[in-house]
């Protein structure tokens, strides 16, 4: 399998977009037709070929463009890569589990050669061909957690545990819908979700801390978590709110389609080996609505979904001032069929 | 001055209690004006021969002197005072730097002192159990702008103009106790014509 590396942009000129083949792929979060909060985590089994849980990091055709626009944001505002001091093993932790995991899974992308703690690894889609001795910060241009945080999508936080709870802290986190590393690092599990609304009082938190406090190694799991976004844009950060907020003023019902984009994130946890921390990658990935209703399932689903949102999460995710026309746009893709469960299209 | 209610509905705020004496080697004071009579309260009630044992930091509100003789007299081995809670905040940070296994730390006033306290506590690896916390004073609150990151003291208002940026920032219901200030987030970003009407909220 060869991926076709796209050459487009998150920002600008917002020339993002899914080819046709890469749309059935798309990870949709709905495996109901109404949505509401859960702990909904399932063992990261490798499932479906094709499909972004068949291996341990996914790459696709968006991996080069995504790691361009990481590193216009790294440039701009460092803070947004933070590790506190503590952090370095599991740091090399992380690189140790992508670079093991995408040389196994993607061959002729990715090549780890290791002669002892004399690690060789040539990433080919980013033209990168390193040398470096594990274990030896010394030995690469920058933190091993920033270093390899350039090389993977999707955000990563990586979590301490200690005294019964998770800390985040430290992450490389470039592409988040609307929340502040800078703000948060540090913080307890319950701390860093202090603003989302309703799921405390359902105890989704409480459940979801116990079950990552006894992750093993070697079992690592998965949830999606979705919202909407206006364009392809990856950085909507809280830092950054006043570029993107405007956005949110520009929808219309003749453009609602190209504009509003699905913005899914498959959320993984895994248990590090020697730090004993646990790696959370949040890998998001963007589908225009354009892109979303080409597949009737979906288009159905999607629509019953948005019309019967909680307002508390309508609030929560930002969607206020274009929901309705969504609402009203998606309907003409509902003849009210029943659909199949699950996520994937039919 | 009655004992503050903070609201329980913020999860990443820390809760605050009353201050107690508890065994230690040495007993580090910290407090504002509206924290002073916490200071007095359980300082006066400990025998005259732990005083050596006792040092205070204060920052008095601008021309205030009654309290400030007040602590003075209670014989504390150090006792000093600064204009700003910045000032007295870096002189804890010496006297923590000297500091050994037993020292416990008091801190008592608005939540600015106390959540300054706490954080240059951690960075001078005081364990958490060691540090105890009063609230007393106003509700006013530290905010950081998230935009140009520059820390705002004493908000009292929903919205707040950030001083350096000029964004109108939303106070958000988020703490952090590293940073010791809520987080501040533009409130009219996406319509920047919308008007906002400002009013005083955290008292």
């Amino acid at each position: 399998m060869t991926i076709q590396f796209k050459d487009e942009s998150f920002r600008g000129d917002f020339s993002y977009a899914n080819s046709p083949s890469n749309i059935p792929r798309f990870p949709f979060p709905f495996p109901e037709d109404e949505y509401m909060y859960s702990t909904n985590i399932e063992p990261h089994h490798a499932a479906r070929a094709g499909s972004p849980f068949e291996n341990a990091f996914d790459v696709d055709e968006h991996y080069v463009a995504e790691m361009k626009d990481r590193a216009l944001v790294l440039a701009e505002d460092p803070g947004r890569c933070q590790a506190l001091p503590h952090m370095e093993t599991a740091g090399w932790d992380f690189v140790e589990l992508v670079m093991v995991s995408k040389a196994r899974d993607y061959p002729d992308l990715f090549k780890l050669t290791m002669d002892g703690d004399r690690w060789h690894w040539i990433n080919k889609p980013l033209q990168i061909d390193d040398t470096f001795t594990f274990g030896d910060s010394s030995t690469l241009p920058c933190h091993p957690m920033e270093y390899i945080g350039r090389q993977v999508q999707g955000d990563h936080a990586i979590l301490d545990q200690r005294d019964g709870n998770l800390w985040l802290d430290a992450g490389i986190i470039t592409a988040q819908a609307d929340w502040s590393l800078d703000f948060d690092v540090g913080m307890n599990f319950f701390e860093w979700h202090a603003p989302v609304p309703l799921a405390h009082e359902l105890g989704v938190f409480q459940r979801a801390l116990k079950f990552l406090l006894t992750l093993p190694q070697g079992q690592p799991s998965r949830r999606l978590n979705w919202t909407l976004t206006v364009n392809p844009r990856l950085d909507t950060s809280p830092e950054n709110y006043p570029k993107w907020g405007p956005d949110r003023m520009t929808v219309t019902p003749e453009n609602i389609g190209e504009k509003v984009h699905l913005r899914v994130e498959l959320q993984t946890f895994w248990r590090l080996p020697r730090s004993n921390a646990i790696l959370f990658p949040i890998r998001t990935y963007l589908m225009a609505m354009n892109e979303v209703v080409t597949q009737p399932k979906w288009a159905r689903r999607i629509h019953r979904v948005m019309r019967d949102l909680r307002p508390e999460l309508v609030e929560y995710k930002g969607l206020s001032r274009y929901h309705p026309i969504l609402v009203e746009w998606l309907s003409q893709f509902d003849d009210g069929a029943p659909t199949s469960p699950g996520i994937f299209p039919d | 001055m009655s004992e503050s209610i903070i609201e329980e509905s913020i999860l990443s705020r820390p809760t605050y209690g009353t201050l107690k004496i508890v065994p230690g080697l040495a007993h580090y004071f910290l407090a504002d004006a509206s924290g002073a009579e916490c200071v007095i309260r359980v300082v006066q009630e400990l025998p005259r021969d732990m005083m050596d044992k006792v040092h205070i930091l204060y920052v008095p509100t601008p021309g205030e002197a009654a309290l400030i003789t007040s602590l003075y007299a209670l014989g504390a081995n150090r006792f000093e005072h600064f204009p700003t809670i910045e000032e007295a905040v870096g002189k804890l940070g010496e006297w923590l730097s000297d500091a050994k296994m037993g020292t416990q730390l008091y801190l008592a006033g608005t939540e600015g002192l106390v959540g300054q306290g706490v954080a240059k506590g951690e960075e001078c690896g005081l364990d958490h159990t060691a540090v105890q916390c009063e609230h007393r004073g106003s509700l006013a609150r530290r905010v950081q702008c998230v935009h140009c990151k520059t820390m705002i003291e004493d908000v009292t208002t929903q919205p707040v103009k950030c001083p350096s940026c000029e964004l109108l920032l939303f106070v958000r219901d988020h703490y952090s106790r590293r940073l010791a200030a809520f987080q501040g987030v533009c409130i009219n970003a996406e319509d920047p014509t919308e008007e906002i009407e400002i009013k005083e909220v955290f008292k």
